[in-house]
């Protein structure tokens, strides 16, 4: 099994200078964490000889790394122009209705993190829902319980 | 005779995500071509094509590789914009999910035109999928030898529209916050690592092998005049048939709605069009007839940008629309310059009173002047994208702006077709994170 840092180095060889890597090790050390603990960040800084400090300013500028913990699932409904004129309010609606939560929050299981996100590129099928980074595109308000449903079973 | 197709060549008939399907439909032949020819002579092509960007700016593609600094002893980078996040456009996406081959193949050529041996590929990073393809196409055009010595690394962004903008990309590529840069100097002179850089979108790479194939002289004869050629349009928002569409450049916008896409959804009232994405100002169903190239749009008072038209009926309340608009370039701002990390949150503040009956008319004269003091006042357009929609909203439909301030209320009472529309901002209102940033 390779571990984290072999992956970091493997990024860094795509690049001339260390710090561009810094994206792809976040991404990665996420992947393995789930979200961007204060120790996953000292693994990154540690993997690509970088401060701490320095990594948790990336971090902090990007919407997909997460400084807090998620959910084991997260789902996110796009409510930019596009999709908020098809229909992206009733979406998100049925989603917090379904969950029990409101947008930005977990469940109390831990299991689904709900958001609102800012456009996804799937103006042409809106409104987009992206689930576990997955587009579903479009859905409708009657198509929330089967998404709920399935990752409930999941 | 049906409209010429570029971009899209193929696709109806082939998986083009598929080496060998592309090879079937002539692919990679214009690398060939153009690896037979002299570095100068492939960029004198692209010049004579007036190839211009199909990212945004417009800018003619042969002429920014004009200006790449020569003998700097620097290597020189080709860097594509695939950061595709502009509200509407979702044009490149569809590039890199379905013609994967056609991206690579214009790198290439590219890259042996300005005598490049470094291509980077930014690509925004909630496209997973698309990376996977593109990354799969990379893999076998690898394995088939065709990349001739050159290096292609695809980087996965993170989720920021502020990295769309060229130097703001450059420095998240760098491993730094994307924060735009100041210019001059421009990035073919001082770019990536501090070297020549030569930067271009996904959909204007994705043409050069047409350009190659079909010559400078055949590729002007599609299009219009001042700017040749084809490109995907966006339809989106209250459209019968959203989707992207390849249509010459000149297409009017009224053929777009009403021909192309079916026109407004559920036969309704056209209230208002943005053409270029969320960040270009609206125009207004009089101005329809508008010929969508660069010219003519900017002639019309707005900009081509890139290509993502929003169909608005008459449903939607434009106070709202405007709020949404604002809302997303506040979450947007990078924050490095004050007018427009400013500038964002009065614009939301001052919507968000009107939207809720509690405006005065006085503001909106003060909305207008937050837009003034905004204006051209950053260093990249992130500042003046989030001028447009207000400023423009405002000055076309006043009389609703002035409805809320004369009713203490929105006049849609609840009706409007984006009533209540949870922008992502609002979301962290819940945990009390980010009020203190919106009030102060």
């Amino acid at each position: 099994m390779t571990t984290f840092h072999d992956e970091v180095q493997k990024a860094r060889a795509k690049y001339p200078t260390r710090r561009s890597a810094v994206m792809d090790a976040l991404r990665l050390a996420q992947g393995r964490h789930g979200w961007l603990s204060p120790d996953a960040i000292r693994e990154v800084a540690d993997a690509l000889e970088e401060t701490p400090a320095y990594c948790h300013s990336i971090a902090s500028f990007y919407d997909m790394y997460h400084l807090e913990p998620i959910g084991t699932h997260m789902v996110e409904v796009c409510t930019n122009l596009s999709c908020a004129l098809a229909g992206a309010q009733r979406v998100l609606d049925a989603f917090a209705d379904a969950l029990g939560v409101r947008p930005g929050g977990t469940t109390d299981d831990g299991e689904v993190t709900l958001r609102a996100i800012e456009c996804a590129g799937g103006c042409g099928r809106a409104p987009v829902v992206v689930v576990d980074h997955v587009y579903h595109e479009p859905v409708r308000a009657e198509d929330v319980p089967e998404i709920v449903a399935r990752l409930r079973g999941a | 005779m049906r409209d010429p197709v570029l971009l899209t060549a193929g696709t109806e008939e082939h998986d083009l995500t598929r080496l060998d399907e592309y090879r079937a439909v002539g692919g990679y032949a214009a690398l060939e071509q153009a690896r037979g020819m002299e570095p100068q002579a492939v960029v004198d092509e692209i010049t004579n094509a007036t190839l211009r960007g199909r990212g945004g700016a417009g800018f003619p593609m042969g002429r920014k590789a004009s200006l790449l600094a020569r003998g700097t002893g620097k290597p020189t980078y080709l860097v594509v914009n695939a950061d595709e996040s502009e509200p509407g456009a979702f044009k490149d996406r569809d590039v890199m999910r379905f013609t994967p081959h056609r991206l690579i193949e214009g790198c290439l050529i590219t890259a042996h035109g300005i005598e490049s041996e470094s291509v980077f590929i930014y690509v925004r990073g909630e496209y997973a999928h698309e990376f996977e393809v593109l990354r799969a196409a990379l893999d076998d055009a690898r394995k088939a030898g065709l990349l001739g010595g050159v290096t292609i690394v695809l980087h996965r962004g993170a989720g920021a529209y502020i990295c769309g903008e060229e130097t703001a990309l450059l420095e998240s590529l760098e491993g730094q916050r994307g924060q735009p840069r100041p210019r001059p100097p421009f990035p073919p002179v001082n770019g990536l690592y501090g070297a020549p850089t030569q930067i271009n979108n996904v959909s204007t790479i994705a043409l050069v092998p047409k350009v190659i194939e079909l010559g400078a002289a055949e590729f002007s004869k599609i299009g219009a005049e001042s700017a040749p050629g084809t490109a995907v349009f966006s339809l989106s928002g209250n459209v019968a048939n959203p989707g992207n569409y390849e249509r010459p450049l000149g297409t009017t916008i009224r053929e777009l709605i009403y021909d192309v896409a079916g026109g407004v959804a559920g036969g309704r009232e056209l209230k208002g069009v943005i053409p270029g994405g969320s960040s270009v100002p609206i125009l207004t169903p009089d101005q329809i007839d508008t010929p969508m190239d660069y010219d003519s749009i900017g002639a019309a008072g707005s900009f081509f940008g890139s290509a993502a038209l929003i169909v608005v009926d008459d449903r939607c309340c434009m106070v709202q629309l405007a709020l949404r608009a604002a809302q997303f370039y506040m979450h947007e701002s990078c924050g490095k310059c004050t007018p427009c990390r400013v500038g964002t949150r009065w614009l939301v503040q001052l919507l968000t009173k009107i939207e809720t009956g509690e405006g005065e008319a006085t503001d909106l004269d003060l909305l207008d002047d937050v837009c003034d003091r905004m204006l051209g006042k950053s260093l990249c357009a992130l500042g003046d994208f989030a001028v447009y929609p207000v400023s423009s909203y405002l000055r076309k439909y006043r009389s609703e702006f002035e409805a809320h301030v004369a009713e203490g209320a929105c006049p849609f009472h609840g009706e409007s077709s984006i009533e209540g529309i949870l922008a992502p901002v609002d979301q962290h209102a819940a945990h009390g994170l980010e009020q203190a940033a919106v009030t102060t």
